[in-house]
């Protein structure tokens, strides 16, 4: 399996960490309450189909990467930067 | 029919010509008292638990595919009870036992083989820790003993001492654990459910779970309709969308599991190791394979099949730990989607749909779970009180904390248990 | 028998070589089975439940019967097939699974009780008694099965792993293969072109078939030279494509030195491939399928396209007086074949009834093959037909039921083949495998004629998907005969007829699994084990599933198949986990202080990846706890040095990096002074401690935070996310220094002395109080010295650029020494800190809460932070929780071990029990006894009361008191001071 680092481009999965899906980045307010940071924590959609997934480029650029990927074909849709690149950082 | 050597004989004698099904291909009915939704081996032991303990048996199985066809047929065979938080200690302290009457409850050659499960440790961390798991289990009333390096040595001689990367310090012995023949597990408890009067429904796939008012009152199959006053979704590896056809969501992530089998060989490992400094486990098949494994891909999937990394790492773990298996070669390989919960515990229960039951996030721990599942979910469903060896696996544990079962200790991210 | 005049083999090189302690002679280019059938040697191995006596019944990997052992010793190699080794000087093959002779076989008694062994017998009894399985039946059934065996020593072989990248993937070197690879490699592409056997060709080699009215070895021999001169193409014989994984990327086993006479120590044995290929090109070809009839397993019954290989490459006549058995006009090609080279055809037996005359042989047309004769191999055949049964003698049938594309690498990504009805037989179903084509025979092209077209066609494609121009090749002109075939899966009549040789699967038992139910595919093969030998049912599934299906009225589509997983064909474990065995298997890390703790006799145990002194034996000390002992004393009394480089360093700068410390920490950091460095305790977002450190801040914008050793990885990638993922607006960046800086622990009363005089500027109280941190110079070279303590002593890290680091150990351990000191080691370590009761991941196991360790209150009121809604459950909290304590011995028992559990004194040693467990102890030199931390239901509340600690185990019944986590010093004025 290969994944494309949008910074570093197709790298082979060896690679990548894995975290899980990308809800993780919809970190609910402290406040929200019980059932939404249960729902953000343990509650998973876990479709047999398209997924957005959360790898971490650790052998690479240290880049948390959004994944679109097919969890019954494995097929890589496409890949973004969890975080958007800072214009200003870029040489 | 009544199995044995006799009835072997008799059969040899006369041609093998009155051989029966070991179990009936009923038409579904239109109506049971119980649904079980899944013909692996969860669901065919509830069934047949549920028939033999508590005496119903007008009990469905429905199977989308063939019996036993789900991750029941797809592991590495291993049978264990050496747990050591409270919850699951239990549970599969129960599960061991009901394996070690299982032929003769079932009539049925499961080749439960209890040849040892050597757990190795390498530092003196790993060794308290083994010590506390092997304490617990003790006081469970199941059995270990704490090996050191001498001792290990001299049941496991092939082992790599003087150049593995991680040296041996020991290792904790289960002597009771061992291995089964998978899918004859899953086919003894088809037979016993069906002797019973259970009817096992292969090819018929749960489309939709029929719900009215808060409670259940049946399921949509490809072959109709089928009314039930309870229903229990116990389908591993697609537990999310089966429950999603109730509205709900699981604290379950699916991912693969890969698992693998040698060409037959003359016996040379005669018990299960376990190394987990790399992740690794093996075992030898009564037919002469060896039958080993390691972690998950790591990423979510349901494909049924893996990638190279995990299949290069589980090989590499071998090699640095029994280099003698390094001329062995892989004839099969293969992967199970395994139910992940957060704290790599499993949950049988209630859910907030009356006559709705859940038995589902076995991770990759299912198979030696298969008679205790099937015992307490059977007396769940029965009873609608959870078993005495099965309390703590419940819905609520994430939300509200309280009674995790975090083996691991590796927190709420599901693919880490 | 060698036959004049043919075959591809050099015999101008005689190759000698041993079978079962037996020399014979073979020439360069044989096969181990090619050469045995050229001595006339049928019998070759034992089937595995039978014990039946079993010849060569296949020309490549997918061979059931001629299975050997090859070598001697401790790289003994089991189960290698005759038809794939190549000889060589020096060959040394054993046949396997039997005893004590191949001829003379005595488990072969099992053939006689075989109507008792039927599909299944296994299961339906030795149940009784319970205890006789283990101790009786299992083993005994052991012993009979498996089939080579394993030397039991470790491997001594070399084995390689490599990466390879292409634009095209060709996956045989067949008339497709070879079409495909000629056609992109003058299009300029990077190709790869991978086939099995020593020898690229294919199915050319093997036929007599002519391609532009040339042999069709000489059209290969003209297309490997010219793609063996392309620097663009790369040729991999011998090299087995075994898998089709996600992304294009291929595995592969290249079979390196199997065929190297004396090979040298330094060329591996086998290499296995990652292959990654923007588009690929299957050209697998096909396997042809015997036919199932009574005793069809006997010694020189073999396929027909077997034979044919053996007569046309080898020049090999596996018999004298052949018949030929089938349903395809490929019999016919087999008995022409064999007539041209002078080998008697004694009949052609074709199952059509349309089938071609001859007038060359004797065609018993619309007739089968209803049984075989002969004791260890085949002297004749029954022909069954309308006109009644006839006997004919013969000692070698072809036969052929067909072939079966080789499907199997488009089935890897679950793809399902479907049934050609025109064929008998299922091809590849469209786009299985992105990215890949399939042509030829593996497509169900079966002339050579449409093999070369489909390559063509299947490289046009790839090309134009790589957006090259496709150069104009023309076909080469070559035979076009259409396949004719009639469907012959079983000839009817009593007996055994088998399916799967090597697991002794026959006709009868899978009729019998559909008796008992098991009609589903995959019941019917693991309920017979139909499949599942080494062969992975090439040989055997596709006439398996026919009967099946005839068995449960079932077509053959309609039943299904079972699934062909990976590897294509077996790989050992030594080439998929090349390079691990021994301390491959994970990287080694080393301190900088390593050398200089080896040369002080220090043992070395892993921490981690890490490598870390245990404690430094001085002359006359015997025992760890000696040394141990004397250390803690020496850190308690003078001055200790210890490495602590591997804890993990992250360098953490910016306007906003105090902000991303008050998130990822339960404290606050952002109210931390310049010069100063903080405790920080680090929850995972399930409220759960992850990790503890110190964290200094070494300007207003700059932090460097320490992480334990274990978890130095973990928090780097949990810090990334942390802004990345949920905190991308703070201005900050990060980078691990674990490896740039090395960092020593001075510890004790005297260890400002002991820096004093080694920095250049003097340490003063005012100037580096408890918890300071800052820029020092250490004999000219810029470091960083912290006042922090893991011992409870007044202590200092002082960390210099790890070039430095071994000079700068040296320099104090020497210093220490002249003080009474010295260095320490792990095990010290670990004492001082139980003694001071500080946590390490023995306590923080993943499973505590701030809470139970009593940290609680660190988890901030006035800001958020990771962890902390979560923490807030109310399972994490309150009496219920185990807490962290203190335990003394002080009954009779003085003894204490970590993994114990606790109990009340006069319960009994149970779960429903237990109280909590014990998760570090030590010895303390310091307090004269032992000490233990643990974790005990509400212990905050239970200072003062006495607990039982069982260690079954260890035979261990300890009375404890429990106390204060923190035994010496507990106002923490040493440290301070």
């Amino acid at each position: 399996m290969r994944i494309i680092c949008p910074i570093c481009g197709a790298r082979d999965r060896r690679e990548y960490y894995y975290q899980g899906d990308a809800v993780a980045l919809q970190r609910p307010a402290p406040d929200a309450g019980e059932a939404a940071w249960d729902a953000y924590l343990h509650l998973r959609d876990n479709p047999a189909g398209v997924t957005r997934d959360l790898w971490y480029h650790e052998a690479g650029c240290g880049s948390w990467v959004v994944v679109t990927r097919n969890t019954v074909t494995h097929e890589v849709q496409d890949t973004v930067l969890a975080a958007p690149v800072n214009a200003d950082n870029a040489p | 029919m009544r199995f044995s050597g006799l009835k072997l004989l008799k059969e040899g004698l006369t041609g093998n010509r009155g051989w029966e099904p070991h179990w009936r291909d009923p038409e579904p009915a239109n109506e049971y008292d119980i649904v079980i939704i899944g013909g692996g081996g969860h669901g065919l032991s509830t069934a047949y638990y549920l028939a033999r303990e508590h005496g119903l048996t007008n009990v469905a199985v429905l199977e989308k595919g063939y019996i036993g066809g789900g991750n029941v047929g797809r592991n590495t065979t291993i049978v264990r009870a050496n747990y050591f938080l409270q919850g699951n200690s239990e549970f599969y302290s129960h599960s061991m036992k009901l394996w070690e009457g299982l032929e003769s409850d079932l009539n049925y050659n499961v080749m439960m083989s209890q040849r040892g499960l050597i757990n190795l440790f390498h530092s003196d961390g790993q060794r308290d820790a083994f010590a506390r798991r092997g304490n617990a289990m003790i006081n469970q009333g199941d059995d270990a003993v704490l090996l050191d390096r001498d001792a290990v040595r001299k049941y496991l001689p092939y082992l790599d001492f003087d150049n593995g990367r991680f040296p041996v310090y020991g290792g904790l012995l289960h002597p009771r654990g061992g291995t089964a023949r998978h899918d004859a597990v899953a086919w003894g408890y088809a037979r016993g459910a069906d002797q019973r009067g259970v009817d096992i429904i292969q090819n018929c796939e749960v489309t939709g779970i029929d719900i009215e008012n808060g409670a259940v009152k049946g399921v949509q199959t490809t072959r109709g309709a089928i009314r039930a006053r309870k229903v229990g979704i116990v389908v591993a590896g697609r537990s999310g969308q089966v429950a999603a056809m109730a509205g709900m969501r699981l604290p379950i992530e699916s991912h693969v599991l890969q698992a693998f089998v040698t060409e037959g060989l003359k016996p040379v490992i005669d018990h299960v190791v376990s190394f987990g400094m790399g992740h690794f486990y093996i075992s030898q098949s009564d037919k002469g394979g060896l039958v080993f494994g390691g972690d998950l891909d790591m990423y979510s999937s349901y494909a049924a099949r893996g990638n190279l990394p995990m299949v290069e790492h589980v090989m590499e773990a071998g090699m640095t730990l029994m280099p003698m298996i390094g001329k062995a070669r892989v004839l099969r390989s293969w992967g199970g989607v395994m139910d992940m919960t957060p704290d790599g515990s499993p949950i049988i229960d209630k859910t907030h749909i009356d006559g709705l039951y859940v038995d589902c996030g076995w991770c990759y721990g299912g198979f030696k779970a298969v008679p205790a599942s099937g015992n307490c979910f059977a007396h769940l469903l029965a009873t609608d009180r959870h078993h005495g060896a099965a309390t703590g696996f419940r819905l609520d544990r994430f939300r509200s904390g309280r009674g995790l079962m975090d083996e691991e200790g590796t927190g709420a991210q599901h693919n880490l248990h | 028998m060698r036959v004049a005049d043919k075959g591809l083999i050099d015999r101008s090189r005689p190759v000698r070589f041993l079978f079962d302690g037996t020399a014979y002679d073979g020439f360069a280019g044989d096969t181990l089975a090619s050469a045995l059938l050229a001595n006339d040697v049928r019998l070759v191995g034992r089937s595995f439940k039978y014990h039946r006596p079993r010849g060569i019944l296949t020309a490549g990997s997918e061979e059931p019967n001629a299975l050997v052992t090859v070598g001697r010793g401790a790289g003994a190699e089991p189960n290698v097939r005759a038809t794939v080794q190549e000889i060589h000087a020096g060959l040394e093959a054993r046949s396997q699974n039997r005893w004590p002779n191949l001829s003379l076989d005595v488990m072969a008694i099992n053939d006689l009780a075989a109507p008792f062994l039927g599909a299944g017998f296994y299961y339906k009894t030795f149940m009784w008694p319970s205890q006789f399985w283990e101790k009786l039946y299992e083993p005994v059934i052991r012993r009979a099965a498996g089939l080579g065996a394993l030397s039991g020593r470790n491997n001594p072989d070399k084995y390689e792993r490599a990466y390879a990248f292409c634009d095209l993937l060709v996956i045989g070197a067949g008339p497709a293969g070879l079409m495909a690879a000629l056609l992109a490699a003058r299009a300029g592409a990077d190709v790869i072109l991978a086939d099995e056997d020593s020898r690229m060709g294919g199915r050319l080699l093997a036929e007599t078939d002519e391609i532009d009215g040339k042999p069709g070895a000489a059209w290969v021999d003209a297309v490997l030279a010219e793609l063996g001169a392309l620097d663009n193409v790369r040729l991999m014989s011998r090299t087995t494509v075994t898998g089709a994984y996600d992304s294009g990327t291929f595995g592969a086993l290249e079979r390196v030195g199997h065929h190297v006479a004396a090979r040298p120590a330094t060329l591996p044995l086998e290499t296995f491939w990652r292959i990654v290929a923007k588009r690929s090109i299957l050209a697998s070809g096909a396997l042809e399928r015997p036919v199932a009839f009574r005793n069809n397993d006997r010694p020189g019954i073999m396929t027909a396209g077997a034979v044919r290989a053996y007569l046309n490459r080898w020049g090999v006549a596996p018999g004298q007086k052949v018949t030929v058995f089938g349903n395809t006009d490929d019999i016919h090609r087999t008995a022409h074949d064999l007539l041209a080279a002078g080998v008697h055809v004694a009949g052609v037996i074709d199952s059509r009834h349309d089938a071609p005359d001859s007038s060359d042989f004797r065609v018993f047309k619309g007739a089968m093959v209803s049984n075989s004769s002969g004791r260890r191999g085949l002297d004749s055949i029954t022909i069954r037909s309308v006109a009644g049964e006839d006997r004919l003698a013969t000692d070698c049938l072809a036969m052929s039921g067909g072939w079966n594309p080789t499907v199997h690498l488009s089935c890897h990504m679950n793809g399902r083949p479907v049934w050609r009805e025109d064929i008998l037989a299922f091809v590849p179903a469209a786009d299985t495998v992105p990215g890949t084509a399939v042509a030829g025979a593996c497509n169900g092209a079966f002339s050579t004629a449409a093999c070369l077209r489909e390559g063509a066609q299947a490289a046009t494609a790839a090309l134009q998907a790589l957006d090259r121009a496709v150069p104009d090749v023309p076909l080469p002109h070559s035979e076009d005969a259409p396949y004719r075939i009639a469907p012959l899966w079983a000839v009817p009549g009593r007996g055994r007829a088998w399916l799967d040789f090597q697991n002794d699967v026959c006709v009868k038992d899978v009729k019998q699994a559909a008796q008992e139910n098991f009609r589903s595919v995959e019941h019917m093969k693991r309920y017979t084990t139909q499949g599942m030998a080494t062969d992975q049912g090439k040989n055997s599934n596709v006439a398996a599933l026919a009967i099946l299906a005839d068995a449960t009225g079932r077509s053959i589509p309609g039943t299904g198949t079972t699934t062909f997983r990976p590897p294509f064909s077996p790989v050992s474990i030594a080439a998929m986990g090349a390079e691990a065995q021994g301390k491959g298997f994970a990287p080694e890390r080393f301190t900088t202080s390593h050398a200089a703790s080896v040369e002080r006799n220090a043992p070395m145990i892993e921490a981690g990846l890490w490598y870390r002194p245990s404690y430094f034996p001085a002359p006359g000390e015997t025992t760890w706890r000696q040394s141990c002992d004397r250390e803690v004393g020496m850190v308690r009394n003078s001055v200790g040095i210890c490495d602590v480089s591997t804890l993990g360093k992250i360098d953490i700068q910016g306007p906003d990096a105090a902000a991303l410390l008050d998130f990822v920490y339960a404290n606050t950091f952002s109210t931390l002074k310049v010069g100063r460095t903080r405790y920080g305790l680090m929850l995972r977002e399930d409220g759960h401690v992850m990790d503890d450190g110190t964290t200094a801040r070494l300007g207003e914008h700059h932090f460097l935070m320490t992480t334990t050793t274990a978890a130095a990885g973990q928090v780097m990638r949990h810090l990334d996310f942390a802004h990345q993922g949920l905190r991308p607006d703070l201005d900050v960046a990060m980078t691990s220094v674990t490896e740039q800086w090395a960092q020593f622990a001075i510890t004790g009363p005297k260890s400002r002395e002991l820096l004093n005089g080694l920095l250049d500027a003097e340490l003063t109280d005012a100037d580096w109080p408890f918890m300071a941190c800052g820029a020092v110079s250490v004999a000219g070279v810029d470091g960083r010295l912290f006042r922090i303590s893991f011992s409870g002593e007044h202590a200092y890290e002082l960390a210099v650029p790890s070039r430095y680091g071994d000079s700068l150990f040296r320099t104090l351990v020497a210093r220490a020494e002249t003080m009474g000191g010295g260095a320490y080691g792990m095990e010290a370590l670990n004492v001082l800190r139980i003694e001071k009761g500080f946590i390490t991941h023995a306590e923080i196991h993943g499973r505590t809460t701030a809470f139970d360790i009593g940290m609680e209150r660190m988890v901030a009121s006035g800001k958020d932070c990771i962890g902390k809604t979560m923490s807030r459950r109310e399972g994490l909290s309150g009496a219920q929780r185990e807490q962290l304590v203190g335990l003394k011995p002080v009954g009779a028992v003085r003894q204490l071990s970590a993994g114990a559990y606790l109990f009340q004194a006069d319960d009994d040693p149970v779960r429903v029990n237990e109280q909590g467990y014990v998760t570090s102890v030590a010895y303390s030199p310091t307090l004269g006894q032992m000490l233990a931390l643990a974790f005990l239901k509400d212990g905050r509340a239970r200072h003062g009361q006495k607990i039982r600690m069982v260690d079954h185990l260890r035979e261990l019944d300890a009375l404890c008191e429990v106390v204060d986590p923190v035994f010496f010093d507990p106002d923490g004025g040493r440290a301070r001071g």
